[in-house]
């Protein structure tokens, strides 16, 4: 006589080392197995979109550090593209290129804890970790010069970036670029071919091409399942079309190719930073631009390939000093639609690692 | 260069396909009837040269007299866009068709409009509040919440 069972229902956080911030899933277990799950969302809400509401265009930037906050740069960086294509404000040359370092430099800075913090729901408990934070670190340090700020920079600003480099960033910056590629070649040695990564992570949680453009995928996650999207070349924003520069892409669409994917797209972000400083322009940073913005009533979107996918401001005026409507279309969410079909089947612990492995940060899913 | 398709021309073959089901239409913006709005979308999904597979956005705005519902569609293929909105003038239990059925990528936005607008889509399997806790009240990006 077989035995009759019953689901079980795990709730797993809000508060868990794996759930990145303060997230929770209930999943239903048939023993071990990952029935179903449902993400809970909203222990992070602040009501980010109606604030926007409220304040003066200018006034937001500081909020949108807040969503992605482990890649502030890249938020501000959109969120000034929506409002200048709004308002039809021009940045000069030498903003355009400063953004572009910036946002590079971000970029790095959050795939490292990306592939750190996956490195860690792996098992790899917090090693790989503080090597990627020690890298991270630098970077932080060079915002640091520029914006006074080690988290929330806030440095971008409509129609430029609010103060120039100081003299002490570029001679860092070059430091930073001999040591870079050194480190990922460390990673690559460490992990690449790591016989416990591999056995982890190769195989699992495979999201396939059909499934990730129909979940509206984007970043890392929709190009490690073998779709060659990226927005820098697809519609190209800012001045990246100056830069030579290659789309890493992946095949399978499982954890470990999610991972290789990261690892590559610093490289690619080391070969925009090095050409940007070859070619960085002298001249002003900042457009003049009246305190008290009033674009022309209308509507815009302006959208931007942050560390995480496809982040992008859509928004409407009314022609007075605040935006009328400012929605914020987080890849963090987006990426998350995908996760149920990505742990049915699965055990608990590869549950972790494909959550792990689409990296998202709370700030953004609960705005 | 992602290209914007000229809203005129697009609406001139749904028109086509579904008399009556466009309410307006300029050189960017494309607004159809709310009911006709899941033939519209399956159409444009489904018919070669367009090949909008893939959902950048959903979202809403409140203009006080009507709510707008605003989907931004591409094609990676052709590497083209489409911005097609539809109206919903009943404040009281406003409602959309759910394009979950074409884009999986709907699920968690419809959600997030139905929480924070008030607004229900039709066909959706899992219609409750995704921010905010059942039981609250009010909507809090309605103009009229505050």
């Amino acid at each position: 006589m077989a035995l009759r069972t019953e689901p079980f229902v795990l709730n797993m956080g809000p508060v868990h080392p794996s759930t990145h911030g303060v997230f929770r899933m209930r999943a239903t277990l048939d023993g071990e197995v990952v029935v179903d799950i449902e993400p809970v969302f909203g222990y992070l809400h602040r009501g980010i979109e109606k604030l926007a509401e409220q304040r003066t265009y200018t006034g937001t930037i500081p909020l949108t550090d807040r969503l992605d906050y482990i890649s502030s740069m890249s938020n501000n960086f959109a969120y000034c593209l929506a409002v200048e294509k709004l308002a039809g404000i021009k940045v000069p040359e030498r903003a355009e290129y400063i953004r572009v370092i910036m946002a590079e430099l971000q970029r790095i800075a959050s795939l490292l804890i990306a592939v750190g913090s996956f490195l860690n729901d792996c098992g790899a408990y917090f090693t790989p970790f503080l090597y990627m934070f020690r890298e991270r670190e630098r970077i932080v340090d060079l915002f640091e010069m520029v914006s006074g700020q080690r988290l929330t920079y806030n440095y971008m600003r409509v129609g430029g970036v609010s103060q120039d480099l100081p003299k002490e960033f570029m001679p860092a910056l070059h430091k930073f670029m001999n040591l870079m590629p050194r480190f990922l070649d460390e990673y690559d040695r460490l992990l690449m071919q790591n016989e416990i990564l591999i056995a982890r992570a190769k195989g699992v949680g495979i999201l396939t091409r059909e499934q990730a453009i129909n979940s509206s995928a984007s970043g890392p996650v929709l190009r490690a399942s073998g779709v060659k999207w990226d927005i820098r070349k697809a519609d190209p924003y800012s001045v990246y079309d100056r830069f030579d520069f290659d789309i890493p892409a992946q095949e399978s669409g499982d954890c470990y190719d999610r991972y290789r994917q990261r690892v590559e797209e610093m490289r690619q972000s080391l070969r925009i930073i090095q050409q940007a400083m070859e070619q960085l322009p002298p001249g002003p940073v900042r457009t003049e631009v009246p305190h008290l913005i009033r674009p022309p009533a209308g509507e815009a979107y302006a959208r931007i390939e942050c560390p995480k996918g496809e982040l992008g401001f859509y928004l409407v005026s009314d022609n007075s000093i605040a935006p009328y409507r400012c929605h914020i279309r987080p890849p963090s969410l987006l990426n998350l639609t995908a996760l149920r079909d990505m742990v049915r089947g699965w055990k608990v612990a590869d549950l972790i690692i494909i959550f792990g492995s689409i990296d998202i940060t709370v700030g953004e899913i609960d705005r | 260069m992602t290209i914007t398709l000229s809203a005129k021309e697009v609406a001139s073959k749904i028109e086509e396909n579904f008399p009556g089901s466009v309410v307006e239409s300029s050189r960017d913006n494309l607004v159809v009837r709310g009911d006709s709005l899941l033939d519209v979308a399956r159409f444009l999904k489904d018919t070669e040269g367009l090949d909008f597979d893939f959902l950048n956005f959903i979202t809403a705005v409140d203009y006080y007299d009507h709510f707008e519902v605003v989907y931004l569609l591409s094609s990676l293929e052709h590497n083209h866009c489409l911005t097609v909105k539809t109206r919903c003038h009943d404040r009281e239990n406003p409602a959309v068709p759910s394009v979950i059925s074409l884009w999986q990528g709907a699920d968690f936005q419809e959600r997030e409009i139905y929480d924070l607008f008030g607004i229900k889509f039709e066909g959706h399997p899992n219609m409750k509040r995704i921010f905010l806790w059942e039981g609250f009240e009010g909507y809090p990006l309605r103009k009229d919440f505050i």
